[in-house]
């Protein structure tokens, strides 16, 4: 399954791009799965992915926690806690 | 009326005040945000999620027009680099009376903070870094939900 994937903030930093797409491997279930996948890249992914309790995610521009299940999403975005106002 | 707006321009008051005051609303209430001079801060950058945020500042203003009887709500929300002393921020809502205005007004910009996906950087000469989150801009959003 392909997906596309956004990054914001210091996560899009540390990875160095904004938007990818990626196909998933079986055993990436959950967004949390996602995360610990890509940290798995190493360098600046291993580096943005590190803690998974500072990351919020959106699957299809909705706000979920990290043990959502991606399904057939086509976008999930991975960014920092919210700052804005 | 509900009117979303994200745009790198200027924050106009007196177009926003207009066109609510031009809907035949009985009080209106304001909020606005300006770009601190916090330690030093010669530069705060706004990045944001492109439709997902829109979207998100209109399900607020939603759900604030459920819950008092609003006659208009406004959400503009400036993004790209501001300097210090230009608005972020404008929040409107417009009701009958004013503590429907009043309460709406602080609920839109109290959720605003938590849910909408917005980002903060800050530049100081030249180092530049990520504002982060603040637990009290959390609390101040669950106290609309007891």
């Amino acid at each position: 399954m392909t997906l596309t994937i956004l990054y914001f903030a210091w996560v899009r930093e540390r990875i160095g791009q904004a938007e990818e797409t990626v196909t998933l491997p079986e055993h990436v279930v959950t967004v949390g799965d996602l995360v610990a996948w890509l940290a798995t890249r190493g360098g600046g992914y291993a580096e943005a992915m590190a803690e998974p309790e500072r990351l919020r995610a959106a699957v299809d521009q909705t706000f979920v926690g990290l043990d959502a299940a991606i399904g057939n999403a086509r976008e999930v975005a991975i960014f920092p806690p919210v700052t804005g106002g | 009326m509900i009117r979303i707006l994200v745009s790198v321009a200027q924050i106009d008051l007196a177009e926003e005040m207009a066109r609510i005051e031009g809907q035949d609303v009985g009080a209106v209430a304001s909020f606005c945000g300006l770009v601190r001079a916090d330690d030093g801060v010669d530069c705060l950058e706004l990045e944001h999620y492109p439709g997902a945020t829109e979207a998100a500042l209109e399900r607020i203003a939603q759900e604030a027009a459920e819950r008092w009887s609003l006659q208009a709500a406004t959400i503009v929300h400036r993004v790209g680099p501001m300097r210090p002393g230009e608005r972020i921020v404008l929040v409107l809502a417009a009701a009958p009376h004013r503590r429907d205005a009043l309460d709406a007004c602080a609920y839109l910009i109290d959720r605003l903070k938590t849910d909408a996906p917005f980002w903060k950087r800050e530049t100081r000469g030249q180092d530049a870094r990520w504002v982060e989150a603040r637990d009290s801009d959390t609390a101040a959003a669950e106290r609309w939900t007891s």
